[in-house]
C-alpha cells in the first residue's frame, strides 16, 4: 500500500471508527461509550465518503449520529445505573478469544496472506485497488431506484411500513400505564391495569435474591 | 487507490469488536450499541463491495440504506424495550433478566 | 493557491492538503471576526425595534462595544466546579461553533468560489444541525447538574422535532433545482424559489428559528425563566462560544435562506464580474438575517408543550403536504426537467406560485375554524361558569394523552 495522502486518510479515519469502536466495548463509564460510539460513526461516515458514496456518508451523520446515538443517550439518562460495577461480565475472556478467532479468520480469507503462504483454495484475497469510476448521477439513480417497481420500490414501501411498526410500537410501549383514568377508554385501561398489580408482586422476590 | 482488503479488514475488526462488545458487557444498552457498531461493519462491507465491484449497478448503496432504516428502527424498539424493563425490574443488568432462564 | 504550491515542488496532494487547509482557516477566521460586527448588527437593530438607541457610546455609534465585549468575556473566570466532566465539558462549546462553522463551507459565494462543492449539500447542512443537538446534550450531561441536564434535554427534544420540517422544506428547492449541491440549486435558480414556493420559504423560517433556538422558541435558554438552560454553568470564553455560536447561526441561516430560496449569488452583471456574486449573496442574506431579529422581537416566548405541538401536530403534516403538492405539479407541467433561462422558468414558477397561495389560503381557514371551535368551547364554558356551575380545569386530564 503505497504512501498517498488518500492512504494517509483511510488509515486516519479507520483509527478513528477502530479506535472509537475499542473503547465504546471497554470504558466503564455509559455516557463515554455513547459519545465514543459516535465518534466511531462519525470514522465510519469517513470511510463511506472516501468510497465515493457522499449521499451515505450524509445519512449516515443524520440517521446515525443524529437521531441514532441521541437516542442511545436518552435511553442511558432514562436508566440510571450505578457507574462503579465492573463493565464487564464473566465470560468476556471467552468473548475475546471468540472474537480475536474470528478476526484471524475472516483476515485470512480476504488478505492475500494465505495466496502468500501457499495454502491454496483457502482465501478469496481481494486485492484490487483500481476499481471502475463510479457514474456521475449515482444519487439520482438510487432515488430513482427506491420507486422503480423493477428494482426497489418494494422493498422500500416495507421498509416504512417496518419504520411505522417501530414508531407506534415504541410508543405504545413507553407510555405510562393508564391506572388513574377517567377518560373514556375502559378497554384499554382495564387490560393494562390488570397485568401491573400481581407482577409488581412477583419481581419483588426475584429481585432480592438476584442481588446476592 | 487503497486495495479492497483494507476496508474489508476494518469492517472485520470493527464487527469482532462489535462482537466482544455484545458477549462481554452486563449493561443492555452497552449490548445494543455493540450491535450498532456490528451494523456499521456490515455496511461498511456493503459499500465497499460496490465501490470496488460494480459502482454503476446502485443496488449496493441501496442495501446499505436499507440496513440504516433497519438499525434505525430496531434501536428504538429495543431502547422501548429497555426503558420498560427498566421500569419492571429496576435493573438494566442483562443477566438480572433471567425470569425465562431454567 | 493550489497550483502556486505545485509549481513550489510540492507533491499534487500535499499542495492541495496545504491550500484546502489555509482555505479552512480563512473561512473560518471571516466567520468569527463578522460574529463581532453582527453582535453589533443585532443590538442596534433589537434596541431600534424597543424604541431606543442601543449602544452609542464605545465607539462612533457603538462600533468598538462588541470588541469590549468580547476582551470583557476573555477576561472572566472559567469556573469548573467539582464533578464536572472535563472533556465532556470543554468539548461541547467547541463542537457547538463547529456546527456552524461547517455550513459556511458548502455556501456558494460566487460562480466558482465554493469551499467544496458537495454534491450531497443539502444533506450536509442537516447534518451540520445535527451535530448541533449533540453538542447540546454534551454540555448539559458535563454541567454535573440536573437543572443543566433537563434543559438539554428539552432543547434536544426541541432541534430534533423541527430537523424533520426543515428537512422537507429544504427538499422542495432540491425538487425544483434537480440536485442536491448548493452551487447547483443556485444555478437552476433562474426565478427565485421565494416566488415559486413562499409557503416553503414560511416553513423553513418557522422551522429555522425553532431550531436557533431563537424566540418564539427561546425556551432553550429562556434568560427571565431558566436562567441559562444547558449553558447555566458556563463561564468566561466558553460561554462566549456559545453566544458566538448562536449568533453567527442566526446569520447562517439568513445565509442559507438566501441560498435556497433568493437566488444566491444571481442577480444582474454577474456573470461579467464574478465577484459580485459574493456583494449580492451578503445583501440578500440580511433579507432572512433581518426577519430572524424582527420575529425574536416582537412575538412573546412559546412554552414547551406549545412548541412541541406547533411543529409535530401542525409544521410537518404542513411540509410534507407542501412537498407532495410541489413535486407533483412541478413534475406535471411540461418542460420543468430543462430549465435554462428565466422566460422558461416564469411559466411554471407562476403556477406554483397559484398553488402555493391557494394552499396557504387552506390552511389558513383550517386555522381559522380550529380558532373558532376552541373561542366557542371556551365561551359556552365561561357562561357555564357565570351560571354557577362548577369550575372545570382547562387543562387535559392527567393521564390521557400523556
Amino acid at each position: 500500500m503505497e504512501l498517498t495522502v488518500e492512504s494517509l486518510v483511510f488509515l486516519l479515519f479507520s483509527l478513528i471508527t477502530l479506535g472509537g469502536g475499542l473503547l465504546v466495548v471497554t470504558t466503564r463509564n455509559l455516557f463515554h461509550g455513547a459519545l465514543f460510539l459516535m465518534l466511531s460513526l462519525f470514522g465510519v461516515a469517513g470511510l463511506f465518503a472516501l468510497l465515493t458514496a457522499p449521499f451515505l456518508a450524509g445519512i449516515q451523520v443524520v440517521v446515525y449520529i443524529g437521531a441514532i446515538a441521541i437516542l442511545i443517550i436518552f435511553a442511558i439518562m432514562l436508566t440510571p445505573q450505578v457507574t462503579a460495577t465492573r463493565p464487564s461480565n464473566n465470560q468476556w475472556i471467552a468473548a475475546l478469544v471468540v472474537a480475536v478467532v474470528l478476526f484471524a479468520l475472516l483476515a485470512s480469507i480476504v488478505t492475500p496472506l494465505m495466496d502468500e503462504l501457499g495454502v491454496e483454495g483457502w482465501g478469496a484475497s481481494f486485492t484490487e485497488t483500481d476499481p471502475p469510476p463510479v457514474p456521475e448521477d449515482s444519487i439520482a439513480d438510487l432515488g430513482a431506484a427506491f420507486v422503480d417497481p423493477q428494482r426497489f420500490m418494494l422493498p422500500f414501501e416495507v421498509a416504512s411500513i417496518l419504520l411505522m411498526a417501530a414508531l407506534v410500537g415504541a410508543v405504545m410501549m413507553v407510555r405510562p400505564s393508564r391506572e388513574d383514568d377517567e377518560a373514556p377508554a375502559p378497554v384499554e385501561a382495564a387490560e393494562v391495569a390488570e397485568p401491573a398489580p400481581p407482577r409488581a408482586d412477583a419481581v419483588e422476590p426475584v429481585l432480592v435474591e438476584s442481588q446476592e | 487507490m487503497v486495495p479492497l482488503y483494507m476496508y474489508l479488514l476494518v469492517s472485520a475488526a470493527l464487527f469482532c469488536i462489535g462482537l466482544y462488545g455484545v458477549l462481554s458487557r452486563r449493561n443492555a444498552i452497552a449490548i445494543l450499541m455493540s450491535i450498532e457498531l456490528m451494523l456499521n461493519a456490515a455496511n461498511i462491507n456493503l459499500v465497499a463491495f460496490w465501490r470496488y465491484g460494480q459502482p454503476e449497478n446502485i443496488s449496493g448503496q441501496a442495501f446499505a440504506a436499507f440496513v440504516f432504516v433497519v438499525a434505525a428502527a430496531e434501536v428504538a424498539v429495543g431502547l422501548a424495550l429497555i426503558i420498560n424493563i427498566y421500569r419492571q425490574r429496576r435493573s438494566v443488568v442483562a443477566d438480572d433478566v433471567d425470569l425465562m432462564k431454567w | 493557491m493550489t497550483d502556486f504550491l505545485i509549481d513550489l515542488g510540492l507533491s499534487r496532494g500535499l499542495a492541495v492538503l496545504i491550500a484546502k487547509t489555509l482555505g479552512v482557516f480563512a473561512l473560518a477566521t471571516i466567520g468569527l471576526v463578522w460574529t463581532i460586527f453582527l453582535i453589533w448588527i443585532e443590538r442596534k437593530v433589537a434596541a431600534r425595534f424597543q424604541d431606543r438607541v442601543g449602544p452609542n457610546r464605545a465607539g462612533p455609534f457603538g462600533l468598538v462595544q462588541s470588541f469590549a465585549d468580547a476582551i470583557k468575556i476573555i477576561l472572566k473566570e472559567d469556573i469548573m466546579h467539582r464533578g464536572v466532566d472535563r472533556w465532556v465539558f470543554n468539548i461541547a462549546p467547541l463542537l457547538s461553533v463547529m456546527a456552524v462553522l461547517m455550513l459556511w463551507v458548502v455556501i456558494p459565494w460566487t460562480p466558482t468560489l465554493v469551499g467544496v462543492d458537495l454534491s450531497v449539500g443539502v444533506v450536509y447542512v442537516i447534518a451540520a444541525g445535527a451535530i448541533s443537538a449533540i453538542a447540546i446534550l454534551m454540555a448539559g450531561w458535563g454541567s454535573n447538574n440536573k437543572f443543566a441536564l433537563l434543559g438539554a434535554f428539552r432543547a434536544v427534544a426541541q432541534l430534533i422535532s423541527y430537523e424533520v420540517p426543515t428537512v422537507l422544506a429544504l427538499l422542495v428547492p432540491v425538487v425544483l433545482a434537480g440536485s442536491m449541491s448548493l452551487q447547483g440549486i443556485v444555478r437552476e435558480q433562474h426565478v427565485m424559489y421565494a416566488l415559486a414556493a413562499p409557503l416553503t420559504v414560511l416553513i423553513f423560517i418557522i422551522a429555522s428559528m425553532a431550531e436557533l433556538g431563537r424566540a418564539p422558541f427561546d425556551i432553550l435558554e429562556a434568560e427571565s425563566e431558566l436562567v441559562a438552560g444547558y449553558q447555566v454553568e458556563y463561564s468566561g470564553f466558553k460561554f462566549g462560544l456559545f453566544y458566538v455560536g448562536e449568533f453567527l447561526h442566526a446569520y447562517t441561516v439568513g445565509l442559507t435562506m438566501a441560498v435556497f430560496f433568493l437566488g444566491g449569488w444571481r442577480g444582474p452583471f454577474v456573470d461579467d464580474l464574478p465577484a459580485l456574486g459574493a456583494v449580492y449573496l451578503f445583501l440578500k442574506s440580511f433579507i432572512g438575517y433581518f426577519i430572524v431579529l424582527w420575529i425574536r422581537m416582537t412575538v412573546p416566548r412559546v412554552r414547551v408543550d406549545q412548541m412541541l405541538d406547533l411543529g409535530w401536530k401542525f409544521l410537518v403534516p404542513l411540509s410534507l403536504l407542501n412537498l407532495v403538492v410541489v413535486a407533483l405539479v412541478w413534475k406535471i407541467y411540461p418542460g420543468t426537467d430543462s430549465i435554462d433561462s428565466f422566460s422558461e422558468a416564469i411559466g411554471p414558477s407562476l403556477v406554483l406560485l397559484v398553488v402555493n397561495i391557494l394552499m396557504i389560503l387552506g390552511v389558513g381557514a383550517v386555522l381559522r375554524e380550529q380558532g373558532r371551535r376552541e373561542r366557542e368551547r371556551i365561551e359556552a364554558k365561561q357562561r357555564a361558569l357565570e351560571l354557577g356551575a362548577e369550575p372545570v380545569s382547562d387543562v387535559a386530564p392527567a393521564g390521557a394523552g400523556r
